[in-house]
């Protein structure tokens, strides 16, 4: 094969290109289902770890641990999805598109041993250069967070990727996502020292600002959707 | 230099002979391609806080060195030279995807905590450095054992790195504790320097120093 004129050079790269793309379509394939097992194996470990679960084995337990259910942005139950193949990032990208999408939220209660459900919960939204994300646990009061966890695609790393940190996601717990009237006000990220005095604030991240108020819109976004399903169930089941 | 190599007599020689071996050693102090050459160093700096996903990026490194000679060395009478950096840039990359898709499928934590640096080994000087400095030019075999080498360099370097930042900053080395707690009770603190990429620095420049108040021969002369 010639190797100096055009055709040969185009040829050349034709077949290299080919091989290549060839090389990595197989492996990309082979490799898939290895690889969607660690997700959803990492995913739900990351739920059952809201409520203190983080036992290397207790996510082979998931289905019996946890109910799952989903639900759409009016807080009505959808019926025949799983709330473990339902993409919160994927929906909420789908509404942006078309305004009249109605986003399906995933959620699941776990039930303790003395009865007490907590309502764990999901989150998405974007930050500086790609998507965030987190998990939250809601006490059934359904103001007070339990406990939350975070994480990102790409954030700059000691910036906003101090999201996924424990010192970040630990100012969470125990903060009310209602004020004392009752009303939906969210937890904020934002500027300032808060202390447990202030309920529905914690610190953000210095040099951080973009990711952090991604994380208080995405907070803000979903909870007031999961919040209008919660309150229909404490209104049929008195509070104990 | 390759026309050297090329043109040695074809007599029958071992396998691995003194040149050989050399090609494997040399990169391991007289001219690591990190310390000496000085290639590399922003993933030294990114990946080295801990020993495990250091040894990982080693070993990914090693691999991707060492396969993109081989291959390039090949191919290197067919490449038309017009494209050769490309076609050199595409086979790292279908490399350095494998890699990561490996590491994805089956050390997914890891994988994680390498982000997006595994990804990054595509613009790493010392695997482009050795495709045009020495798999262009040589025969497959030699160019394989260049790329081992390398990979090994760089290794022992990050290697060294981390093992220093992991046992300053954290008191750990591959997560296990080996600063006992009485030390800590006894008022010492773990060093937050070496947790932030700046800390290699200083571990790399340590080394430099190290390694050339030893081999008194790298020094430049004045």
């Amino acid at each position: 094969m010639s190797t100096k004129g055009n055709s040969g050079t185009i040829i050349f790269a034709l077949v290299v290109t080919t091989i290549s793309a060839a090389l990595l379509a197989a492996a990309a394939t082979i490799l898939k289902p290895a690889q969607d097992e660690n997700v959803l194996k990492e995913k739900q470990q990351n739920i059952l770890s809201l409520v203190g679960l983080t036992g290397p084995n207790d996510y082979k337990k998931f289905d019996e641990l946890v109910q799952g259910l989903v639900i759409d942005q009016e807080g009505q139950v959808v019926q025949g999805v799983q709330a473990m193949s339902l993409d919160l990032a994927l929906e909420k990208k789908l509404s942006t598109k078309n305004p009249l999408y109605k986003v399906r939220y995933p959620m699941f209660i776990y039930t303790d041993p003395s009865g007490r459900p907590t309502y764990l919960l999901q989150t998405a939204g974007t930050g500086l250069w790609g998507p965030i994300w987190g998990y939250l646990a809601l006490d059934q009061d359904g103001n007070t967070i339990r406990s939350a966890i975070f994480d990102h695609k790409g954030e700059t790393p000691g910036l906003g990727a101090e999201i996924n940190t424990d010192a970040f996601e630990q100012q969470f717990i125990q903060k009310k996502v209602l004020n004392d009237q009752g009303e939906f006000v969210s937890v904020k990220v934002e500027k300032g020292k808060h202390d447990a005095s202030m309920p529905h604030a914690v610190d953000a991240i210095s040099g951080g600002t973009i990711t952090s108020n991604g994380v208080s819109k995405m907070l803000e976004q979903d909870l007031a959707c999961y919040l209008k399903y919660i309150r229909s169930q404490t209104i049929q089941t008195p509070q104990i | 230099m390759s026309d050297v190599l090329v043109q040695s007599p074809a007599e029958k020689k071992p396998l691995i002979g003194k040149k050989e071996r050399k090609l494997i050693t040399d990169p391991l102090s007289d001219n690591n391609p990190v310390t000496i050459q000085v290639l590399g160093i922003c993933s030294a700096l990114a990946v080295t806080t801990q020993m495990k996903p250091t040894m990982v990026m080693a070993l990914s490194v090693t691999a991707v060195v060492a396969l993109s000679n081989l291959v390039i060395s090949i191919m290197r009478n067919a490449i038309p030279p017009r494209i050769r950096i490309i076609v050199q840039l595409t086979v790292v990359s279908v490399l350095v995807i494998l890699v990561d898709q490996i590491l994805k499928a089956y050390m997914y934590d890891i994988s994680k905590q390498l982000s997006v640096f595994v990804g990054l080994i595509i613009t790493n000087c010392i695997v482009m450095g050795r495709l045009e400095a020495y798999a262009m030019g040589n025969k497959p075999f030699p160019s394989l054992l260049d790329g081992l080498g390398n990979g090994f360099g760089y290794g022992a370097v990050i290697l060294t790195v981390a093992f220093f930042r992991e046992l300053l900053g954290s008191g750990k080395l591959f997560g296990f504790k080996v600063i006992p707690d009485a030390l800590y009770e006894a008022g010492y603190v773990n060093n937050g320097l070496m947790m932030i990429p700046a800390g290699a620095l200083f571990v790399v420049a340590c080394y430099i120093w190290i390694q050339r108040s030893f081999a008194k021969h790298l020094e430049e002369k004045e």
